[in-house]
């Protein structure tokens, strides 16, 4: 395998020099709209997109730079100040990798901005949710553009706080509140691991910097990669929504659709898969423990997420699970090593495009429809909503891997080189593509085809222009881009700087076992949904179902395992310890808090607000370290 | 014998800052004694903020110019070394802020003399006459507080430090609301003040008694040749000590401070929590190190112990506060426990000094600054009769005022030293130099530095629990029906709270500027 390239300074300036002002600028306009509050509500808005424009500008202009480069010099770091003394140099590494990352940010993101213009016009608190999306922004590209671990910490902290801020958006709702808070503790969870991961990272290397670590890992025994390995995965996991710390994603639906879009589809969701990748030459070699459970943590994901969609009849639940399972792809992907890795990232950047333009599709369609999501309401509303139709359905095809389009390459060049390495793991995920055919195909069947369900006050109508043009943009993406990354491995060799590549090139073949059966058991999926929901009538209330079904949309169950596992016990412990904190005895959890106050108690009985007493205390005092000073002079 | 008195010399030009802050002190009492009554705010005003913006210019200048001396000035009174240029700086900004507070309305009494309730001051209110006279008082304080740290003999240093105390005994009992509860407080503070200056003037009498002379030169000379266990000379010091340990309120002297901070005036508090508390740091340090710092075998362990209590009892008893006023009070006790550590944080080589010194005078700018920012937002939270100072009035703050709330529990976050914020590089900062300390060979204290590095952690781990229960009460808990209103800030106000405000975040975020500031200023130590 050819190893990455060196990590060399920059110098020259330049749009690259510039870099940090993607961060800055949306920064800036999240600034801007929530100190000025109230007298930014006519432009907030514009104020938003101009900034996050701005940002997607700068990515252009640095990653054409970039483009201008040799092979050898593409990985940049731009030193920005020193954070930490003798510890942390804040500093952008600006190479393929990071870049592919910043233009999809900023990239969809704007597109998304716009369209939230249209989405959330109505909304008395437009601005806000400007603000907070421009601070995701920013966050997101800290997390990607920061050349160490703790600027990585501070964007991933930071994208948490968007995405909490961002569910609860909509806060008079209890469900969104309850959603919120749930994600964030939830990830709190991963947050841990990679935090201590980073721990482990200083005391056994002494630097945080990705320019230091390439040098240094030689030298730390399997064990430590191994520790580092999976607190980071646990990390990934919580961020990523995949198993065990899935079960925040659905719920996470509860924010306004263009949150879903952009954060819980398009990019904070991917940044686990970024960690893996970006951490890969590190604490992820190939063959290691670490990194096959990587791609086990991936493979289950990505059957569960296809489980779960098949089941929900809310449309952005079904999407949810159909992004966990997707990610789960990527993840399967990252797990394979160098030779998987252009495949994750080629399917994380095609992925952002159709996850988003079904998404954005979706708010179309609940903007047209009252804010329904139950799809059972839906039906027929491809001749009401021809433009929303059309671009969900490039969005569909492209997902369920029709040939040619998007998903087709960079999903068939997971499964492929899974199957080549993990056979197992490989042949799972050609389930999981058959699983997808179906549950993609129920939601097409049931929202567009089929007769009318709706409520009597429904009157769905095609979204204004500022909403459509970003869903035909996006499904331009859809249509092209998958092609035109893996064709000729183009990602790859672009990439290979940044995470290494294969000896061998692989060869995209369009006719291969795995492909085939893919593509198989996709029809048989889709050709089964067609019998279930596009030719016989959909009944307006769900049926009981099935067990796998009643499982499945209880999403398999893991709001009842993190439950009876971590939440019961949890409350056992605290009442346990209230219990023995109540007999008196200390130490327990309670019991050294208890104990501080009451010592707080009893020493403020000697403030008594007497002159008399205080002048006592320093007489006392005095005396104290008078004979101490005397004493340590004659020991 | 020669009998002809030699005129001293003076170097103006190195003085200036404090001729300056003097010199407008000094007209401030002249406008008070001969213009009319209605001109006279009009005039005090920018007498007070020109002096010490100018007088921060100078210090700038000199900075810039690199003209800092490297011998005493003054017939050796003073030293105006790095360290107390960069203190006087520090000063000079945190006492321009606390002046825009002071100069906002309905702080101060109308007339101190009337008896609090009676009709005369109900006269005096209605009258709408206010005593400007707490300009150049404050300007006298603020002179002290430049004289204090930079003295270089003990009589100059206890000069300082009566000329910075008498203004503030005074200054702390002219609170406009809450008037009994303020002449209490003044009493305390001078009666108090009055017995620990009585130490230190002792402890300065034995010095004498065994050096033979009152300059930090002459003591280190004589300590450098005489014997070191004479017991007047450890008697002397830990008189010294406590005197000095009273003005920072190092347990157990600490007890004046929740009284004082609470009846004060809050513009007074805010200018006692920060330039007073620097200029007691900067003092301490120069006798310690300066001074006495052959002494330090006997010394660190005795500081040891007091920074210890110090960090303690005020992380602890913070706890049960509930009045506002008093549980930053005890925050700033815990505070300058944390500023003792970087204070028993000495090496044997002056590169590691530097370290320490470097921490402390950082710790000693963002600690400052967060604190003055603090005690704005607290004027501005009122009920009828004053500020609202109980705490379950603060409760749902956040929701009634989420910016002000929000500001306060940034400044509170400070205090704790979460990351992000300039609090955490200062309590940073005096951490690494105490083990750094504690590490080098032959270190009188060796593993008992890392010790004590724990104990502030755990300290600050306590403290973090009553900065994020005030934090918990403004933003979790409804508000009361009949809550405090807030105040509409008059400009100055702002612009305190967003200076304090943008030093929290920019330093927290870029700390290297400062940093490096903090640096170049220790670099050469202190000079005797």
């Amino acid at each position: 395998m050819e190893s990455p390239a060196e990590i060399i300074q920059h110098t020259a300036g330049g749009a690259i020099g510039l870099s940090w002002l993607m961060i800055v600028l949306p920064l800036l306009g999240a600034l801007i709209l929530l100190v000025l509050n109230r007298r930014t509500d006519r432009w907030g808005h514009l104020l938003g997109v101009a900034m996050s424009l701005a940002s997607f500008v700068v990515a252009v202009l640095a990653f054409v730079e970039l483009l201008g480069l040799g092979e050898a010099e593409r990985r940049q770091a731009v030193h920005l100040y020193e954070f930490i003394p003798g510890m942390v140099d804040m500093g952008l590494l600006i190479d393929p990798l990071s870049i592919s990352f910043a233009l999809l940010i900023t990239g969809v993101g704007s597109l998304i901005h716009i369209y939230s213009i249209g989405y959330m016009s109505h909304d008395p608190d437009r601005r806000r949710f400007f603000a907070y999306l421009n601070l995701f922004v920013a966050a997101m590209l800290l997390l990607v553009l920061s050349d160490n671990y703790v600027g990585l910490f501070i964007g991933w902290e930071g994208v948490g706080l968007a995405s909490y801020l961002l569910i609860g958006f909509w806060q008079f709702k209890p469900s969104a509140a309850v959603a919120a808070k749930k994600a964030f503790v939830v990830n709190r969870v991963g947050d841990l691991g990679l935090l201590v991961g980073m721990f482990i990272v200083w005391t056994s290397f002494g630097t945080l910097a990705f320019a230091d670590l390439g040098t240094k890992v030689g030298t730390a025994s399997d064990g430590t990669l191994t520790a580092i390995g999976l607190l980071f995965l646990l990390g990934a996991c919580g961020k990523s929504a995949q198993l065990p710390l899935q079960s925040w994603l659905l719920d996470a639906m509860e924010g306004p659709t263009p949150v879903s879009a952009l954060i819980h589809a398009a990019t904070m969701v991917t940044a686990g898969v970024y960690l893996v990748v970006r951490s890969g030459g590190f604490f992820f070699p190939e063959g290691s423990p670490q990194a096959l459970a990587v791609a086990i943590v991936g493979a289950a994901t990505l059957l569960a997420g296809a489980i779960i969609g098949c089941a929900k009849d809310d449309i952005k639940k079904g999407l949810a699970g159909s992004t966990m399972s997707q990610i789960g792809y990527m993840m399967l992907g990252a797990g394979l090593g160098p030779v998987g890795y252009a495949f994750a990232i080629g399917h994380l950047i095609t992925h952002g495009f159709f996850k988003a333009n079904m998404f954005l599709g979706a708010g179309s369609v609940m903007h047209g429809m009252n804010d329904e999501v139950n799809m059972r309401k839906y039906g027929g509303l491809r001749k009401h909503m021809p433009i929303t139709f059309v671009t969900f359905l490039v969005g569909y095809l492209a997902i369920i891997g029709f040939p040619l389009l998007s998903g087709y390459f960079t999903k068939d060049g997971i499964i492929e080189t899974a199957v080549h390495h993990q056979p197992v793991l490989g042949w799972l995920a050609v389930l999981g593509a058959g699983l997808t055919g179906f549950y993609m195909s129920r939601m097409v069947f049931m929202t567009f085809f089929g007769e009318k369900r709706w409520d009597k006050d429904a009157h769905p109508h095609e979204s204004p222009a500022v909403m459509t043009w970003p869903l035909i943009i996006l499904s331009i993406g859809s249509l092209f881009l998958g092609g035109y990354l893996i064709l000729s491995n183009r990602l790859m060799l672009w990439l290979s700087p940044a995470v290494g590549r294969p000896e061998v090139l692989p060869e995209f073949h369009f006719l291969s076992t795995p492909g085939l059966a893919t593509l198989g058991l996709v029809a048989v999926g889709a050709a089964f949904a067609w019998m279930r929901y596009g030719r016989a009538t959909v009944p307006v209330v769900a049926p009981r179902g099935s067990f796998l079904t009643t499982f499945a949309r209880r999403d398999l169950y893991g709001d009842a395992i993190n439950e009876s596992l971590l939440m019961r016990p949890g409350q056992w412990l605290t009442r346990f310890a209230v219990y023995f904190d109540n007999r008196g005895i200390d130490g327990l959890v309670n019991g050294l808090a208890a104990g501080i106050g009451g010592s707080s108690g009893r020493l403020r009985r000697l403030q008594t607000g007497f002159a008399r007493t205080y002048a006592l205390s320093i007489l006392i005092g005095a005396a104290l370290v008078t004979g101490a000073l005397l004493l340590v002079g004659n020991i | 014998m020669n009998n002809t008195i030699v005129a001293p010399t003076i170097e103006y030009g190195t003085l200036a800052p404090l001729l300056l802050i003097f010199g407008a002190a000094i007209v401030g009492v002249l406008v008070e004694a001969f213009a009319p009554r209605y001109l006279r705010k009009a005039m005090q005003v920018p007498i007070t903020l020109l002096s010490i913006a100018g007088a921060f210019a100078l210090v700038i200048l000199q900075v810039v110019s690199g003209d800092v001396p490297t011998t005493p000035v003054a017939m050796g009174a003073l030293a105006v070394d790095g360290p107390s240029l960069f203190i006087w700086g520090v000063i000079l900004v945190l006492s321009f802020v606390c002046v825009l507070l002071i100069n906002d309305e309905g702080h101060f009494v109308a007339s101190a003399a009337a008896v609090p309730g009676s009709a005369d001051e109900e006269e005096a209110e209605r009258s709408g006459s206010a005593h400007t006279e707490v300009y150049p008082l404050a300007l006298f304080a603020i002179g002290g507080m430049l004289l204090f740290p930079a003295a270089n003999d003990l009589l100059t240093m206890f000069v300082g430090l009566e000329v910075m105390s008498l203004p503030l005994y005074l200054l702390c009992g002219l609170a406009r609301r809450r008037r009994l509860l303020s002449q209490e407080a003044s009493m305390k503070y001078f009666l108090l003040g009055a017995f620990s200056s009585a130490f230190f003037l002792y402890g300065t009498a034995m010095i004498y008694g065994y050096a033979g002379t009152v300059s930090f030169a002459g003591i280190s000379q004589a300590m450098a040749t005489g014997a070191l266990l004479d017991p007047l000379l450890l008697l002397g010091f830990s008189l010294l000590a406590v005197g000095l340990l009273f003005k920072l309120g190092a347990a157990p002297f600490q007890a004046w401070k929740p009284d004082v901070y609470q009846g004060a005036p809050t513009p007074i508090t805010a200018l006692m929590a920060s330039g007073t508390l620097v200029a007691a740091v900067g003092a301490l340090l120069r006798v310690f190190w300066a001074g006495l710092g052959n002494l330090d075998w006997n010394w660190r362990p005795v500081i040891w112990v007091i920074a210890a209590l110090t960090m303690i009892v005020g992380s602890i008893l913070a706890i049960t506060q509930t009045d506002i006023k008093r549980m930053l009070a005890y925050s700033s006790i815990a505070h300058a426990g944390f500023l003792l550590v970087g204070v028993v944080a000495t090496s044997s080589t002056a590169a590691g000094n530097a370290i320490s010194m470097q921490a402390i005078l950082f710790y000693l700018l963002v600690y400052g600054l967060a604190t003055v920012g603090a005690f704005a937002v607290v004027t501005l939270v009122r009920d009828p009769g004053g500020e609202a100072n109980h705490l379950s009035r603060w409760a749902g703050l956040g929701k009634r005022s989420p910016i002000l709330a929000g500001v306060f529990a940034f400044f509170l976050l400070a205090f704790a030293g979460i990351p992000l914020t300039s609090g955490f590089f200062g309590k940073y900062a005096v951490f690494t130099a105490a083990l750094a300390s504690g590490r080098e060979a032959g270190d009188s204290l060796g593993a008992w530095m890392t010790g004590l590095v724990v104990v502030g952690v755990v300290a600050s781990a306590i403290a973090a629990f009553f900065y994020v229960r005030v934090i918990v009460l403004m933003f979790f808990n409804e508000p009361a029906a009949d809550g405090p209103s807030i105040a509409i800030p008059s400009t100055g106000t702002v612009a305190v709270i967003s200076i304090a405000m943008l030093v929290t975040v920019g330093v927290g975020v870029f700390p290297e500027p400062v940093l490096q500031l903090a640096h170049n200023a220790a670099a050469g130590l202190f000079i005797r």
